[in-house]
């Protein structure tokens, strides 16, 4: 349980860390707080050559609220998240996921950006990412690009990311006027991985729900409103189109049911902060 | 760009438990290893190793972590505190590791380092924790002996001692 070596570099600008990246490519790994990729590294499932430590690089510490919506950088902390006053007001459903992330003593580190990159299926940040159809913004030393949350998880921790880019930012739509949000979890235990993550957006028109934890990545799907008939059948069809597999914490039946109960809880609720 | 090679030693230094301390590591060596092995402090306890049990949380920059978690050389001028920094005075206990001590809430003892140091922190930052917050915090940790129930209570007996000191001082 101790990682294979590895060369140790600082980075103190984004030009200095895409540089390493342009250089050794997917010998080289992004380190940012590290909760996702130590446990890799003590595990030995991940063993890069050169691990980039980026959190001095002051450009990516950027967290800007604006209206369009709030912009996250790659050294941004979880917990420096947390401590936004204003998130339950300006982004209700990030503010509802962030407690589930992890446990306190790992979202003290632990960075949205690098929750992203590693693309767990249960993880809520990439669930919340879906759910509110944000944006991954790339960027290599040749080019910068923005990927749709949707197109940029791509299966069981694998996203479009090319081995030379780094996840430099993730953006999130401002709340909209007038749209309810609701985010509710089943683990074994608080800040365990989730065996079902659901996530709602409820506004006039319909629903949108996020499911974490059945699929290989977080799924959205628009649904119809909470009050009409057709939301039992769609529910059962999306549950089904999930995919889900038996593991140790849980069947796939089960799984499934808690797609049809907990998705229906997540979006009458959201409908309840809408009305 | 500094890059530190992988098959040498480095010198990492910080402030721990307000003293300065520093030794050599290569870039792989986590913070437990560095803590135990290279300065001597052996009170933080390994246990999973991939960030679950909770038994080596330390707090870096004021905020409890995960010491398996964080490699020594991401350490470099940060602020840990450690088990070993909690005692009030020289040989006395802290007000929680005191109530912990009365209220049955270590058997084997190999968890309570990292409890003690995310409750501290609790305490000390939200000095009005409620017990469901108390509960939220443990969360972080693995306990096989005590059931927690014991935690629970020695963590709100502590919060009572706190008050009634700081009751004190204020008046």
């Amino acid at each position: 349980m101790k990682p294979a070596a590895f060369d140790y570099v600082r980075a103190a600008t984004p030009e200095e860390a895409l540089e390493v990246l342009d250089q050794e490519g997917g010998d080289a790994r992004i380190l940012a707080g590290g909760q996702s990729l130590l446990p890799m590294l003590n595990m030995r499932l991940a063993r890069p050559h050169v691990l980039v430590d980026i959190m001095a690089v002051a450009e990516w510490r950027e967290l800007r609220d604006h209206a369009a919506g709030l912009r996250i950088g790659a050294a941004v902390r979880q917990a420096a998240l947390e401590r936004l006053d204003d998130l339950p007001r300006s982004q209700p459903l990030l503010a509802a996921a962030l407690p589930w992330v992890g446990h306190a003593q790992t979202r003290s580190r632990g960075t949205v950006c690098g929750s992203v990159a590693h693309a767990d299926p249960s993880a809520e940040l990439p669930l919340v990412l879906v759910a509110l159809g944000g944006e991954v913004h790339l960027r290599s030393r040749r080019r910068a690009r923005r990927v749709p949350a949707e197109a940029f998880f791509t299966g069981m921790m694998a996203t479009s990311r090319a081995d030379e880019e780094i996840v430099e930012a993730v953006s999130l739509p401002a709340r909209r006027p007038g749209a309810g949000y609701a985010f509710r979890e089943v683990a074994r235990r608080h800040g365990d991985f989730a065996i079902i993550a659901c996530a709602a957006v409820v506004d006039g028109s319909g629903a949108r729900l996020a499911v974490g934890g059945v699929a290989d990545r977080p799924v959205a799907r628009n649904l119809p409103a909470p009050d009409a008939k057709e939301l039992t059948e769609a529910l059962d069809d999306f549950a089904w189109d999930l995919d889900a597999r038996d593991d140790l914490h849980a069947t796939a039946r089960y799984r499934r049911e808690l797609v049809r109960r907990l998705g229906r809880k997540v979006i009458e609720e959201a409908a309840r902060c809408h009305a | 760009m500094p890059r530190l090679s992988a098959d040498r030693l480095h010198t990492v230094s910080f402030t721990l438990n307000g003293a300065p301390v520093s030794g050599a590591a290569e870039p792989r060596m986590l913070l437990t290893d560095f803590l135990r092995h290279v300065i001597g402090a052996t009170g933080t306890h390994v246990g999973c190793e991939h960030g679950v049990c909770g038994a080596c949380t330390v707090e870096i920059d004021g905020a409890p972590a995960r010491a398996c978690l964080t490699l020594a050389v991401q350490a470099q001028g940060a602020e840990i505190r450690t088990v070993e920094g909690l005692e009030s005075s020289p040989g006395h206990l802290s007000a929680l590791q005191e109530s912990f001590r009365e209220h049955h809430a270590l058997q084997c003892g190999f968890c309570t380092p990292g409890i003690l140091i995310s409750l501290s922190a609790l305490l000390r930052d939200s000095p009005e924790a409620s017990e469901q917050e108390i509960r939220e915090t443990l969360a972080g940790h693995l306990c096989r002996c005590t059931g927690y129930v014991p935690i629970v209570t020695a963590a709100l007996a502590a919060q009572r001692r706190l008050r009634k000191a700081k009751g004190s001082a204020d008046a």
